[in-house]
């Protein structure tokens, strides 16, 4: 971790409404290093997009960000320019979405569209581009790629659409990709296979990727690190196979009980009671403690410490105080 | 493809049996022509005699079939007024309202895409909300009030363009044009803006929610997230996804130009076929309202078969589901 890629620190977006500001990220810090895989895990509305969205620069108005700093490659772009905040999308930060049936523009031919991302971030000529999208296309598995270079996105599968998407994703060889639910909108069978290959394309070129889920299988797969979200917050974050098999703040531990395991079948799922408050209705202190099974008096006021631990850090008074540091109060 | 073609092409000559019917019955309420055309001291025998003459004694179901006969030569009779074949009028007439429609056409669609598409990528400009306002006043005016508005405005006040008519015209073959002279395109102006106002304001309104619905969706997200120039994502990715829905409108506005022709021509008395067909309306002469129906229902017809074919040229997932059909 000596030069992360990336370097989020004390990031708020906020989104002002009607009935008040709404805070969908809220100081929320972490760090990437180059070529590491970043799970971002939590249920939906915990933030995760949304973080992604910001460190893209792509919040859509009136959401923006309204503190904190995004570090890329020691290049500070939380405030960048329209113009320059663009040419760093694409050539050095890449995002795949969701769902590969939506994110292709129906009516251009796939082979298109990768020519204009490439032309756009790449000194090349046209005839370059054209044959760089067939290499891409080849290196993320469509068969016949010179062939298929001139179909449009519906005369593929989903599955081989997604690929396309991380394809032009990693057209312009980004430094970092956003992996945003790649393959919640997918069959089980090809999500493996998705994220085996984003895997492989990024440890070729030594891209980190960001990959936000709600996934445990996946995080416990491809990432390096995980990071667990909660209302905006970042409650845990630390190496996979430490936060999983000693999850340290009692949101994570409830998650890792409601994740089903394959060496216990048959056990019932516990779950952890009551739901992820809504943005305009966040409790005072800690943000988890109406639902938390240690809460305390302090977690209802005071926002709860981070503690450092294990290679990771977790954000909870009931974990500070079990490691002998009390009191500190400070947001660390 | 051809198939494609063939059945919408017969689907459009039923169409245009049905509405000849149609506006056959009606031309049996509007009156007798026969009492037009006849002076006061006609008698039974005159009567009779036109009648006998004119075909009008036949029953219902004949006369429509030798309108039909006739029709299919070409030949839609005489006009019981001027004595003339009704193709011939029509003919005449025909390159004033088509110029007029399609310089109003123009000016409706390039207005409107254009100044939609300036109100959905600056949507919280004030230029666009003026712009907006202001399309309301063009939505709720009617054709003539704006065309007697303008009259006013610049014919009457300003002096600066011409009140009536087509101005000079230049004769090439059969078409009369007034697009080589100066006064024939000064007397364009004004009946073109008034024709095309509505049709413009509803395009730019229809191009305005069509591109905020496309901007909204995860391919312009995604075109952006790849770092594509604004340029880029407005006109390469949005515009062409907003083209789909737009061609359908535009396309039946443009009938609708010219059959709202009427009006505009009658304000400004544009010598062109609605001007025409107003007249005929006066003096009950049944074959050049016939034939004015018909020829309106053809480039009804005509423009959306044109509308069908447009949609498969934009959108590739049609042509993939016309090859699966055929199959």
């Amino acid at each position: 971790m000596t030069h992360p890629i990336l370097s989020v620190r004390d990031l708020v977006v906020e989104i002002p409404t009607r009935r008040g500001v709404l805070r969908p990220v809220d100081r929320v810090s972490f760090d990437i290093a180059r070529g590491e895989v970043l799970g971002v895990v939590g249920e939906s509305g915990a933030g995760k997009s949304m973080t992604g969205t910001a460190v893209i620069g792509l919040i859509d108005p009136p959401g923006h960000i309204a503190g904190g700093e995004v570090v890329l490659g020691g290049e500070r772009i939380d405030h960048l320019p329209p113009e320059r905040m663009r040419r760093i999308r694409g050539k050095r930060i890449g995002m795949v979405f969701q769902d590969p049936l939506t994110s292709l523009n129906p009516l251009l031919r796939i082979g298109d569209q990768l020519t204009e991302t490439i032309l756009t971030h790449l000194g090349v000529t046209e005839a370059q581009a054209r044959a760089r999208a067939v290499a891409a296309l080849e290196e993320v598995g469509i068969p016949a790629a010179a062939r298929r270079i001139g179909s449009y996105p519906h005369e593929f599968s989903g599955g081989m659409r997604q690929r396309v998407v991380i394809a032009l994703a990693l057209a312009a060889e980004p430094d970092l990709v956003i992996a945003d639910e790649p393959t919640t909108a997918l069959d089980v069978s090809v999500q493996a296979q998705i994220i085996a290959l984003l895997k492989r394309l990024c440890r070729e070129r030594g891209t980190a990727v960001m990959l936000i889920t709600h996934d445990m299988g996946v995080i416990a797969e491809a990432a390096d690190r995980v990071a667990v979200m909660y209302a905006g917050r970042l409650a845990e974050i630390g190496p996979v196979a430490e936060v999983i098999a000693r999850p340290q703040h009692p949101y994570t531990r409830g998650l890792m009980a409601a994740t089903p395991m394959a060496t216990a079948p048959g056990a019932r799922l516990n779950q952890i009671p009551g739901a992820m408050p809504r943005l305009d209705a966040i409790p005072p202190g800690c943000a988890f403690h109406p639902r938390c099974p240690l809460a305390e008096a302090q977690c209802k006021t005071g926002a709860p410490p981070t503690v450092a631990g294990c290679g990771g850090r977790a954000s909870c008074w009931v974990v500070a105080r079990e490691a002998g540091i009390v009191a500190q109060g400070a947001h660390a | 493809m051809l198939a494609f073609v063939i059945r919408r092409v017969f689907q459009s000559v039923i169409v245009l049996l049905v509405v000849g019917l149609v506006a056959f019955s009606l031309f049996r309420f509007v009156g007798d022509p026969v009492e037009n055309m006849l002076g006061q001291e006609r008698t039974q025998a005159d009567i009779d005699r036109l009648r006998a003459q004119l075909g009008l004694d036949q029953p219902f179901p004949v006369q429509y079939w030798r309108f039909l006969q006739n029709a299919a030569d070409g030949n839609f009779g005489m006009s019981y007024r001027q004595g003339r074949p009704v193709t011939d009028l029509l003919i005449e007439r025909a390159p004033a309202t088509l110029e007029l429609a399609f310089v109003s056409g123009l000016f409706a669609l390039a207005g409107g895409i254009v100044l939609g598409i300036y109100t959905a990528i600056r949507k919280r400009g004030w230029l666009a909300n003026f712009i907006m306002t202001a399309s309301l006043i063009g939505v709720s005016l009617p054709t003539f009030l704006i065309g007697i508005l303008l009259i006013w405005i610049f014919a009457v006040e300003l002096g600066w363009l011409p009140s009536f008519g087509r101005g000079e015209t230049v004769r090439i073959g059969w078409w009369t044009t007034g697009f080589l002279t100066e006064s024939g395109l000064k007397a364009l102006i004004l009946p073109s803006i008034t024709l095309g106002l509505y049709q413009m304001t509803l395009i730019m309104r229809l191009v305005r929610s069509e591109m905020l619905e496309v901007l909204r969706q995860d391919y312009i997200r995604f075109a952006r997230a790849r770092g594509l120039s604004e340029r880029a994502v407005n006109f390469g990715h949005a515009l062409k996804n907003t083209l789909v829905p737009v061609i359908t409108v535009t396309g039946l506005q443009l009938g609708s130009i010219i059959a709202f022709a009427i009006i505009t021509e009658t304000v400004f008395q544009w010598p062109g076929v609605g001007l025409l067909f107003i007249n005929a309306v006066q003096f009950v002469d049944i074959p050049v309202m016939a034939a004015y129906l018909m020829l309106i229902s053809v480039m009804f017809v005509g423009i959306n078969l044109i509308v069908d074919l447009l949609y498969v040229a934009i959108d590739p997932r049609l042509r993939a589901d016309r090859a699966a059909a055929a199959k």
